[in-house]
């Protein structure tokens, strides 16, 4: 694995989204769901707004990044707000 | 009765599951992982943080590949998307003449990219090759190694020639499938032919369109291999692609952190 180069955030990281994904599958499992037509005027289920939520994520980390001098904790902050926002609405 | 519940099928996606996760995702996890570090090889590896992003996202370089990139992806879907419609609807629809069209049109598309590249960069020569050779005699200084015009041009003619089969092809499936009731009352209704197209094919396509646009936009985009036979990412770097771009860093330089950073921001 040492070729891989792993880093603790990087596995950190990754291994939030793989939560995520093992999270949402049993989700889908014990309470399965029907799609919604939302804001985008497309259906969706879960799994589809949490994809739409952690695209969303990587834009606004790369707009904080680029556009915010603040601490880049600042734009998790809103994602949090962002995917709440997704799982409501959309 | 109850019905019984059988998942063993799910065993036969694992070949598919460990294919993917080889060449696709073990790759990607290493590049994030490559992104927030450097390295000057022997696998040494010194954490850098979001250093290769601020870069990233400052670097003229990386806006430069990534504009010539959208507008090459662009030109090529404004000319093989219609054009491709435009063939499929002047193709036979049945009998001898059908498969002959069926069989050509899907020749470009099996050759190789770097074949396709070759051909053109051989026919595109002045001093041997067709193409060149014969724009030369009407007077046209056209030279893809010099000119900024001339290799967008043979980039971009190389592109359609290469894909729009592909645009053609699916748009002809798309024709096939529609019923001949629909043609019989647009005839009853005495629509023109623009009607016909606009009312009941180009509707009826919209699928397998939205397909071709996804697949031509995709490849598209991560061209590498046609202009880096052809052009070289030359004259300059007039047709540095994303990808040129990015093989440049990582292999040329061996920048692996600001690659995996550029590659980071723009895959998504």
């Amino acid at each position: 694995m040492s070729w891989m180069a792993w880093t603790v955030p990087t596995a950190i990281f990754f291994a939030v989204i793989a939560c995520l994904l093992v999270t949402f599958t049993i989700l889908a499992i014990r309470s399965p769901e029907t799609p919604r037509v939302g804001v985008l005027r497309i259906e969706t289920t879960r799994g589809d707004r949490l994809f739409i939520t952690l695209l969303g994520s990587a834009f606004i980390n790369l707009a904080w990044l680029g556009l915010v001098s603040a601490p880049q904790w600042g734009a998790l902050i809103v994602c949090l707000i962002y995917a709440a926002a997704v799982f409501r609405w959309v | 009765m109850e019905k019984t519940v059988n998942q063993k099928a799910w065993f036969l996606v694992l070949p598919v599951l460990l294919l993917v996760a080889f060449s696709a995702v073990i790759p990607l996890m290493t590049v994030v992982n490559y992104s927030v570090q450097d390295t000057f090889g022997n696998n040494v590896f010194f954490w850098a943080g979001l250093e290769w992003f601020t870069e990233v996202l400052e670097s003229d370089r990386m806006w430069a590949a990534l504009g010539r990139q959208l507008v090459f992806s662009g030109i090529i879907l404004a000319i093989e998307l219609p054009l491709g419609i435009f063939v499929a609807l002047n193709m036979p629809k049945k009998g001898f003449w059908a498969s002959v069209c069926l069989v050509l049109m899907a020749l470009p598309l099996l050759i190789p990219w770097n074949v396709v590249g070759t051909i053109w960069q051989i026919f595109g020569r002045v001093d041997i090759g067709l193409l060149g050779h014969t724009l030369d005699a009407f007077g046209i200084d056209y030279n893809y190694t010099q000119g900024f015009i001339a290799a967008w041009a043979t980039v971009i003619v190389m592109d359609v020639w290469h894909w729009t089969s592909l645009v053609a092809l699916l748009a002809y499936a798309g024709l096939q499938s529609i019923p001949d009731a629909y043609y019989q009352a647009a005839k009853i209704d005495q629509a023109s032919r623009w009607k016909v197209f606009r009312y009941i094919e180009l509707p009826k396509m919209q699928g397998v369109l939205m397909i071709a646009i996804l697949l031509r936009f995709m490849d598209s985009f991560m061209i590498y291999t046609e202009p880096f036979v052809v052009t070289g990412g030359g004259p300059g770097n007039s047709t540095t692609f994303l990808s040129i771009d990015l093989v440049k860093m990582a292999l040329g330089q061996f920048d692996l952190g600001p690659a995996a950073a550029s590659r980071s921001c723009t895959s998504w």
